[in-house]
């Protein structure tokens, strides 16, 4: 199991990094082989800052990743190396991934290198068949090819099939849809399911609510770098709990159902606050903040239970950790 | 008919040869109308979107006619162009982010843009300060530099500034593809505001979200492989799509509800032909369900089978 404890991390910006900007702040979940989580934020929202960090590119400064009970921070030499067997991710640009100089196989040569050394041709050309299998792509079609003679959605294919190379166990796909067409983004995604079936758990990154909708059993709404709502998919998106989500899922384009006939009191644009007398239903639940509480082992992460594993956050929460929604509509 | 295009040919030259991004596209925007533009990357949208404003220097003029409210555009002729330019059509690029100009105050760039069609700013400044409020930005931005703004008010900026001398045509080229979900409905909708308050009287808004341009357009265009497949008003190609190539797209896009678990969607096999050398026949063949022999010998016509419903199949008439 893959487990975020009240992970923050904060980036220096500015001349000189004067400035701290928290770009994650107490985000707790955890992933398990098997499931696919979508990571559900607009840009900023810390979305991708959270995949960086488990796949150790970035360090953590507050709170821990532990792996099957091991902080990841600790690992060095043959212990890294042997997370990242089981620990892999993949990114929106598949066109940028690949050196364009080397055929686009060259990436599974790379890995050969590092991790299978000691593997006969034989061995390594049946578990290269294995992982390209797996991602539907014919291996006559795709090696020996160039980046540029390849289409997207094989690119990105390549790319899983890189990281299942290794016994992955977990994957980070960092929007990896989002630059392909819509023609072809559906088989990656479809792809993922079937992955998952297989037992691959896979954090699922993405700014587009109704590709996690489809894919994931459990959805992680992010805001400003906290988590506002969590839990089940079906839950998430059929009863929104958070005013922000209810407006995220009430802007995103249907297809057989127009903006105007989705919003009753839902405000459009890109601004959202708790309409007049809203309760913050989080501290409906933790009246102290959630400070003492201990609530699934989420104590001071912001997050209140309100139904089985269906969390909410503060309606508003203001610098200093209070609900700035609890003032509104008690006013 | 505001806007007619009639079998507009535009090659990319390279050293390969012509790649034909544009190959006979015909069709006509009404006064009023916002037209949706759809297509996979590499089917000519963006390519029929620019050739109406700018053609670059890559890109050259082989055959067919523009005519905006009954005066032809000279569309190869750069010099000639430049009168209609941001007058009579105007762009809202897709990077509308690094649009302005990054060492003139907005105001200031604003005025210099307006000056070269003989708009004296001073003229225009109250309809301007007018429009910025319509769409949320203080009248103290134009004291800004482009610095200063967050990239949605650029972006807002940019499009007060496109349609500032009410254009007849706006293109709008992905506008919304780099946006946020909240921000992205925000600006779908200043669009369809801008035509209803006049600003612009027609539009051709490109991208390759289906689902924005059921929100916002009164017709759909679906163009494949640098022709269009079919154009109809935005509920019947939605609800009656007669191109098989438009049926599979629309059932391949998820939506919220749809779930793996529960209905599994599918993507369509195969990629587009080479615009290199395109194939004879219909250019969807080889990923059509439906193709039949006549599909590999004859190109099907870009024909009206009933009232604005244009299709360029054999099986849909």
């Amino acid at each position: 199991m893959l487990t975020l404890e009240r992970v923050s991390k904060t980036y220096k910006v500015g001349l000189f990094g004067g400035t701290d900007l928290a770009a994650v702040r107490d985000v707790s979940f955890s992933l398990q082989p098997g499931e696919v989580i979508s990571l559900i934020g607009e840009s900023g929202s810390g979305k991708s800052t959270i995949g960086k960090m488990i796949l150790r590119l970035l360090a953590v400064n507050g709170g821990a990743i532990t792996h099957d009970g091991t902080d990841i921070a600790t690992l060095r030499g043959s212990a890294l190396r042997s997370y990242y067997r089981t620990v892999q991710g993949v990114f929106q640009d598949p066109f940028s991934s690949f050196n364009p100089i080397f055929k686009a196989d060259h990436v599974f040569g790379l890995i050969r290198g590092v991790y299978f050394g000691s593997a006969s041709t034989a061995e390594w050309e049946r578990k290269l068949n294995d992982a390209l299998e797996a991602v539907t792509l014919d291996p006559g079609q795709v090696l020996h090819k160039y980046p540029h003679q390849l289409s997207g959605g094989q690119l990105q294919r390549l790319l899983i099939a890189r990281a299942l190379l290794l016994d992955t166990r977990y994957l980070v796909a960092d929007e990896i849809i989002s630059m392909l067409d819509a023609s072809t983004r559906i088989d990656v995604l479809n792809l993922l399911g079937d992955l998952k079936a297989r037992g691959l758990g896979i954090l699922f990154i993405t700014h587009d609510l109704s590709l996690g909708n489809y894919i994931s059993e459990r959805t992680v709404i992010l805001r400003r770098g906290r988590i506002v709502e969590m839990g089940p998919t079906a839950a998430v998106f059929g009863q929104p709990l958070h005013p922000y989500t209810r407006m995220l899922i009430a802007s995103v384009p249907r297809l057989h159902e127009k903006w105007g006939q989705i919003d009753a009191g839902v405000r459009a644009g890109s601004g959202w606050a708790p309409a007049p007398g809203e309760r913050c239903l989080f501290h409906a639940a933790v009246p102290d903040g959630g400070a003492a509480a201990d609530l699934a082992g989420l104590a001071g992460s912001g997050l209140a239970e309100l139904e089985a594993g269906h969390f909410v956050g503060c309606v508003a929460p203001t610098a200093d950790g209070t609900c700035g929604g609890r003032s509104a509509s008690a006013a | 008919m505001s806007l007619q295009v009639t079998d507009l040919r535009v090659y990319y030259r390279t050293l390969a040869g012509d790649v034909k991004a544009l190959d006979g596209v015909t069709f006509g925007i009404a006064d009023g109308e916002i037209m949706g533009l759809a297509g996979e990357s590499g089917c000519g949208k963006s390519t029929l979107g620019n050739s109406l404003i700018r053609m670059e220097g890559r890109m050259r003029h082989v055959g067919g006619t523009v005519t905006l409210d009954g005066v032809p555009l000279p569309i190869d002729d750069q010099a000639d162009m430049n009168h209609f330019r941001f007058a009579e059509v105007s762009i809202i690029p897709q990077y509308a982010m690094s649009a302005l100009n990054p060492t003139r105050k907005i105001g200031k760039m604003v005025g210099e843009l307006v000056a070269t069609r003989g708009v004296r700013y001073h003229d225009i400044r109250e309809e301007l300060e007018r429009r910025l409020e319509l769409v949320g930005l203080a009248r103290d931005v134009l004291d800004r530099y482009p610095i200063e703004l967050s990239g949605g008010m650029k972006q807002r900026m940019v499009m007060v500034l496109s349609t500032l001398l009410d254009p007849s045509l706006l293109i709008a080229d992905e506008i919304t593809s780099a946006l946020d979900v909240s921000s992205q409905r925000a600006v779908a909708q200043t669009l369809v505001e801008f035509r209803d308050r006049g600003f612009v009287k027609s539009m051709i808004v490109v991208t390759h979200d289906v689902s924005i341009l059921y929100q916002i357009s009164n017709t759909l265009a679906i163009m494949y492989a640098g022709k269009l497949a079919e154009k109809a008003p935005t509920d019947v190609i939605m609800s009656r799509p007669k191109h098989p190539y438009t049926r599979l797209l629309i059932s391949s896009l998820p939506e919220i509800g749809v779930r793996f678990e529960e209905q599994r969607l599918t993507g369509i096999p195969g990629t587009p032909p080479s615009l290199l050398n395109p194939p004879t026949g219909c250019r969807f063949r080889e990923r059509c369900p439906i193709a039949i022999a006549r599909c590999t010998d004859e190109e099907p016509p870009f024909v009206e089978v009933e009232p604005n419903h244009s299709v360029a199949c054999w099986m849909a008439s």
